[in-house]
């Protein structure tokens, strides 16, 4: 059911490239482009990846630009101000800080939801508001700069990118990853009489996989590095950003499918009440999703700010809605107990080809608004009619 | 010999409601235990007093000779209580595995689930429920009545309780779903497993209960041995609370 529905996004996908190809005159597909889009979707589909932890879990969480803004701000400040830029290991130490920040705030919400029963909306709502606020706090309103110079290659920018040897490396590994996948599920689920799909369309779905993935590598390879020095410019292959996103993705897959706190989660949006009567930990796991979604906040902050070189209290702003929007698009229903990271980072992916592309069509940001809001709308509706129909 | 359940003068009060009040009963080794009354008569709150829901507000419970109070489901579970709610509390969107282990999964070495043991065992137990029972990957959500009830029914069983508490087992199910209940009803009691048998159909209650135990208004009526009693006299004094004279 879930292969089906993301079928359908990537086909709607390729549908929205090919429109937007036609209506900027190509400049859409340009590698230039493209890379810039690859780098704009992590920071949504890294929180949209927590997202489908909050959402399956039946709860919701309208504080994560406002978590951003904060935790982006303190680790400029703590950078800057506290540890010097260039010190030695500064960067690493104020991600930490930032990512503590984050687990912090995630657990502050968590706990007002899960110990005091507190419907998440009010309370991430509350978020929203406090946490803006406290993001202006950290430095009295002003803008941080400039960050250390090795932090903000993370930001894929200038030096922010593995050169094309490693991204054809990578992106071959992750073929056979893909290739090995395929192989052991089917063998697993013949062995246990389970359904198993038609071989073409298993193959298929993966040469479409591999096909993309090296696809990727090829355009990112093909965007030349206006950093590089000399007559002979090297493609700039694939950014940090992506390689965050990549280990995220693939770290919260596992989660989900292989751990007891990933089942709980699901278990519970599926059925709170049976959640409880099989005496799951559910307040934990509660507290669990949101400080989850806190840390991932915090990283999405530490690449918006790295991309800026710089800390402002205003970064993040409508992130809520995105990534939302993007978890939502990508199959997460908000009725709780489905959804896939995949399938979140399609949405991520979806939503930011739409900013994009309008931003290349001189659209203003005015209207991107409404259209981005409608996209929304459409979204949870065509949720409501995909459940509705998978019910009956 | 100590009976495996003892329920001593326990009480439950919601609000100024008396759900449960002063209630006595006992459940031996092999003893099929009904309990019958109309719905609010207090069933299903004193069997959630026993599965760990909540605690009760008065009284003890009595697990073979040792009085226990259970904090959680899970400490009732580790008491060997083992609970299938009316509700079933199944995780719909989960597949069959997942809802028999939920809450005590198999974990590999590295602590990640070990789905593929848990798949193979669920296959075993609940193959032994219904044989016609094959693909283990599909959501709860897709299956039908009786095959829901066989995952309920394997949870319990899976981890060897010794004490079984059934609430409506058969209510949402066919007659020849409801059949492979009641057959399983006893074996599991030839097993030397005690059941608390909620129910609400006479005919079931008389094929399988030993004793049945009725109430009313939160109270008991009265714990009878069903081969003294007719069905007339269980119905009666369900309906009016009364003993039979």
């Amino acid at each position: 059911m879930q292969v089906t529905r993301f079928t359908s996004l990537v086909g709607a996908l390729a549908l929205i490239w090919i429109a937007l190809a036609f209506a900027t005159d190509g400049i859409f597909l340009t590698p230039r482009n493209l890379y810039n889009l690859s780098i704009q979707t992590c920071v949504t589909a890294i929180m949209a990846c927590g997202m489908v932890y909050v959402i399956a879990a039946r709860q919701i969480d309208l504080s994560v630009g406002s978590q951003m803004a904060f935790t982006g701000m303190l680790i400029a400040f703590a950078q800057v101000q506290w540890l010097g830029a260039e010190t030695p290991f500064a960067w690493l130490a104020s991600i930490a800080i930032g990512v503590l920040a984050g687990l912090a705030l995630g657990a502050f919400q968590g706990w007002w939801v899960a110990y005091r029963a507190v419907p998440a909306f009010v309370v991430t709502l509350a978020g929203y508001l406090m946490f803006r606020g406290a993001a202006f706090l950290v430095a009295d309103g002003q803008t941080v700069a400039p960050l250390s110079t090795t932090y903000a290659r993370l930001g894929g920018g200038v030096g922010g990118s593995i050169g094309p040897w490693w991204s054809w490396a990578l992106g071959l590994a992750a073929c056979a990853w893909v290739v090995a996948q395929l192989a052991y599920e089917r063998r697993s689920r013949a062995r246990y009489n389970a359904a198993v799909a038609p071989l073409w369309a298993d193959v298929l779905r993966t040469a479409i996989t591999c096909a993309a993935l090296l696809g990727f590598v090829a355009v990112v390879c093909a965007y030349p590095d206006p950093a590089a020095e000399g007559g002979a410019a090297q493609g700039k292959g694939i950014g940090a950003p992506v390689l965050i996103l990549v280990a995220i993705a693939v770290a919260l897959g596992v989660v989900a499918r292989r751990t007891r706190f990933g089942r709980y989660v699901f278990a519970y949006g599926g059925n709170p009440e049976a959640a409880v009567l099989s005496g799951l930990p559910t307040r934990r796991v509660l507290l669990g999703v949101f400080m989850l979604m806190g840390a991932l906040a915090a990283v999405a902050a530490v690449i918006t700010t790295a991309r800026l070189d710089s800390g402002t209290h205003s970064i993040g702003q409508m992130a809520e809605l995105y990534v939302i929007a993007a978890t939502v698009i990508g199959g997460t229903s908000l009725a709780g107990g489905t959804g896939t990271i995949a399938g979140a980072i399609a949405g991520a992916l979806l939503i930011q080809t739409l900013d994009n592309g309008m931003v290349l069509m001189d659209v203003s940001s005015a209207k991107r608004q409404i259209f981005i809001g409608l996209i929304l709308i459409g979204a949870v509706w065509f949720d409501g009619i995909y459940t509705r129909r998978q019910a009956r | 010999m100590t009976p495996l359940v003892e329920v001593r003068g326990v009480s439950k009060h919601f609000g100024g409601i008396h759900a449960v009040d002063k209630v006595d009963c006992t459940l031996g080794e092999g003893e099929v235990l009904g309990l019958l009354g109309h719905n609010g008569a207090g069933k299903s709150t004193l069997i959630k007093m026993l599965a760990g829901v909540f605690p009760p507000d008065e009284g003890e419970i009595v697990v073979r000779g040792e009085p226990r109070r259970f904090a959680n489901p899970r400490e009732a579970r580790a008491a060997g209580i083992e609970t299938i709610h009316q509700t079933l509390a199944l995780a719909e969107n989960l597949d069959a595995p997942a809802n028999v282990f939920l809450g005590r999964e198999l974990l590999t070495p590295w602590r990640t689930l070990d789905t593929d043991r848990m798949e193979h065992e669920a296959l075993q137990v609940i193959a032994r429920l219904n044989p016609a029972f094959r693909d283990m990957r599909k959501p709860v959500r897709a299956m039908s009545g009786g095959q829901r009830q066989a995952v309920a029914i394997a949870r319990a069983l899976y981890f060897n309780a010794r004490i079984l508490i059934m609430d409506e087992p058969c209510a949402a199910l066919g007659p020849a779903e409801t059949r492979m209940v009641l057959d399983t009803i006893r074996r599991l009691k030839a097993g030397g497993i005690g059941i608390f048998l909620i129910c609400h159909d006479m005919g079931d209650v008389f094929e399988v209960c030993d004793r049945a135990t009725v109430m009313k208004n939160g109270a008991v009526v009265d714990t009878v041995r069903v081969a003294d009693v007719s069905q007339d006299d269980l119905l009666a004094m369900i309906i009016t609370g009364e003993r039979p004279r």
